[in-house]
């Protein structure tokens, strides 16, 4: 049931993106956004979605195994267009009674369908590639300079690594609890909204309990293990730059400068 | 009131390639009134399988049949089968969220839609007999020990008044005593009601002196399905496959190795007491 969602999931296969240092993969994946967003006209999508091709190809992640993970957005994706196509003013298309599809209305919601997809592919390749322990180090270690502003970037990291492993866990725990209920004849599918969250209570009370009792397990473990914060703490596997590394950043580079280029031409 | 399993199969995250293939052709019959063991290795296929059987999970391929009809069929009420195939998770003290125990019991049977007076006299009925004293009724069942809230638990199953009852791994993370009271308990209530129960578990030792039958589960398949006596004569087998005879089953053959005549029969504590008797006085 909830097994199924794949969104921040990642993928266990043996590539180049795979083995990739993971700030460039937070870098490509934050260059690749901004670059949708300089775009004026067609050319420059399919620049961006030729190189998204490109990656995913070099990933190994089977394309059907991304799709899965997207069916939640769909439903986002679909809102965001209704609005723009119905609620863009300007030269009129097609009336169907009080609403209007203009021009500009649909130049937006293909545009905004474009964006949202490729953003949200561009971002699951970062999480399908790298391990969340790999991308919190990532962040860690690009936020740095923070930390002389007093910002508790190692604390935010372990916090975050700690809510993603999480996930997983909560996720099948959800999962056991509800199978559990139903056993007991409770009924998570039909009702009114009133009866369905009157429903969630068996679910939800005994998620918090084992929530907290996790949480609590964690604590001891890591206050056994003698863990104190971050400072002086190394890494068993420190982030350190390769060759392929800035190759990959010459790519990166290359693709933006091209992209935005051809993006903002005018034919 | 039989539940019969043709041919299936259940794999998990088929087209991903963490497939797992979790149940390999599993043919079953459970027939009214027995006391059935399932006993494997951890990752056997077990839950996998008894999840099946009230159909929280759906087979991949194959057919089961409750009473002669298919599970699976267009017409069939889930809710039914649920109500009738009772299912104690693992750790069964995890689902508990009411705030005192005599709730908790009732959130089974006020789900099938009883009357308030038939409900609360399901849920007496159903803590009477896994033990739990009225003195505790209106205790927060967050309060009681391990395996009072085990007991709590199976209740709320109990007060469906199913007429199969699977109990997952029952034992696990108790303390010999509160194990064996809890298996007395089942056993109890197995001979009192005639219920059809089957246990799972992943030590012989549990469940030898109980069941009628035992089905060893290995790897998705199942490796034997018989008395108890027949799959402990299969030691190499079971050893093979990470599992064990019950103890006795070594004394008695070691014994019978060294010349003392006790027969083959004693698959229990107690038999293999009296078998030894026997031999010695002989
Ligand atoms: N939710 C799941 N997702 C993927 N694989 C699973 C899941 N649950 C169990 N498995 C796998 O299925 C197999 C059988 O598991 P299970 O039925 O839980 O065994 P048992 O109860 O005998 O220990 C194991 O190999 C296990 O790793
Ligand atoms: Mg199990």
């Amino acid at each position: 049931m909830l097994r199924d969602i794949t969104l921040g999931q990642y993928y266990q296969t043996e590539s180049v993106i795979h083995r990739l240092d993971a700030r460039v993969k937070l870098a490509g994946t934050l260059i690749f956004i901004v670059s949708l967003f300089f775009f004026k006209n067609y050319w420059g999508y399919l620049v961006a979605a030729l190189f998204l091709a490109g990656v995913i190809k070099l990933s190994r992640v089977p394309f059907k195994f991304m799709v899965k993970g997207m069916k939640a957005i769909v439903f986002l994706v679909i809102i965001t267009v209704l609005f723009s196509l119905f609620l863009t003013p300007g030269e009129a298309l097609v009336s169907l009674g009080k609403l209007t599809i203009t021009k500009e209305g649909l130049n937006t919601a293909i545009t905004t369908t474009i964006r949202l997809s490729m953003l949200i592919i561009g971002s699951s390749i970062m999480t399908l590639t790298t391990t969340p322990n790999n991308l919190t180090d990532a962040m860690e270690k690009s936020m740095r300079p923070l930390k002389k502003l007093h910002v508790p970037v190692h604390e935010i990291a372990m916090m975050m690594s700690i809510a993603l492993r999480f996930i997983p866990i909560l996720l099948e725990e959800t999962d056991k609890i509800m199978k559990a209920q139903i056993a007991r004849g409770a009924d998570f599918e039909s009702g009114n909204l009133l009866k369905r969250a009157k429903a969630m209570v068996p679910l939800l009370v005994p998620l918090f309990i084992s929530a907290f009792r996790r949480a609590n397990d964690l604590a001891m473990a890591m206050e056994a293990r003698c863990y104190r914060g971050g400072d002086g703490r190394t890494k068993m596997k420190p982030l350190i730059y390769q060759k392929r590394d800035h190759l990959a950043y010459v790519c990166l580079l290359v693709y933006f400068v091209a992209a935005v280029v051809i993006g903002r031409l005018h034919f | 009131m039989a539940i019969e399993l043709e041919h299936v199969n259940f794999i998990y995250g088929e087209d991903t390639p963490l497939a797992v293939k979790a149940l390999d052709d599993v043919n079953l019959m459970i027939p009214d009134g027995q006391f059935i063991g399932i006993i494997g290795h951890t990752g056997s296929g077990k839950s996998t399988l008894v999840q099946h059987l009230n159909g929280l999970m759906k087979a991949t391929s194959g057919d089961i049949r409750y009473n002669g009809e298919s599970i699976y069929g267009k017409d069939f009420e889930m809710r039914k089968l649920r109500s009738k195939v009772g299912l104690v998770f693992q750790y069964p003290e995890h689902q508990l969220f009411e705030i005192d125990v005599f709730s908790d019991v009732c959130f089974g049977p006020k789900n099938l839609g009883l009357s308030k007076e038939e409900v609360e006299e399901r849920a007496k009925d159903a803590l009477q007999k896994v033990g739990i004293p009225e003195t505790m009724y209106y205790q927060s069942p967050f309060e009681l020990s391990g395996g009072q809230k085990r007991r709590v638990a199976i209740a709320g199953v109990l007060a469906m008044q199913p007429d199969v009852l699977i109990l997952d791994e029952p034992t696990a993370g108790l303390d010999p005593k509160g194990r064996d009271e809890i298996l007395q308990q089942i056993k109890t209530l197995q001979t009192e009601t005639g219920l059809t129960i089957l246990l799972v578990s992943h030590s012989m030792d549990d469940v030898a002196e109980y069941v009628d039958r035992i089905i060893v589960m290995n790897a998705g398949k199942v490796m034997f399905d018989d008395v108890p006596k027949s799959v402990f004569a299969h030691v190499k087998e079971l050893e093979e496959v990470g599992l064990a005879a019950p103890q006795v089953t070594y004394v008695m053959q070691e014994l019978r190795k060294r010349g003392f005549e006790v027969g083959e029969d004693a698959t229990t504590v107690e038999e293999a007491a009296k078998a030894i008797l026997r031999c010695l006085k002989a």
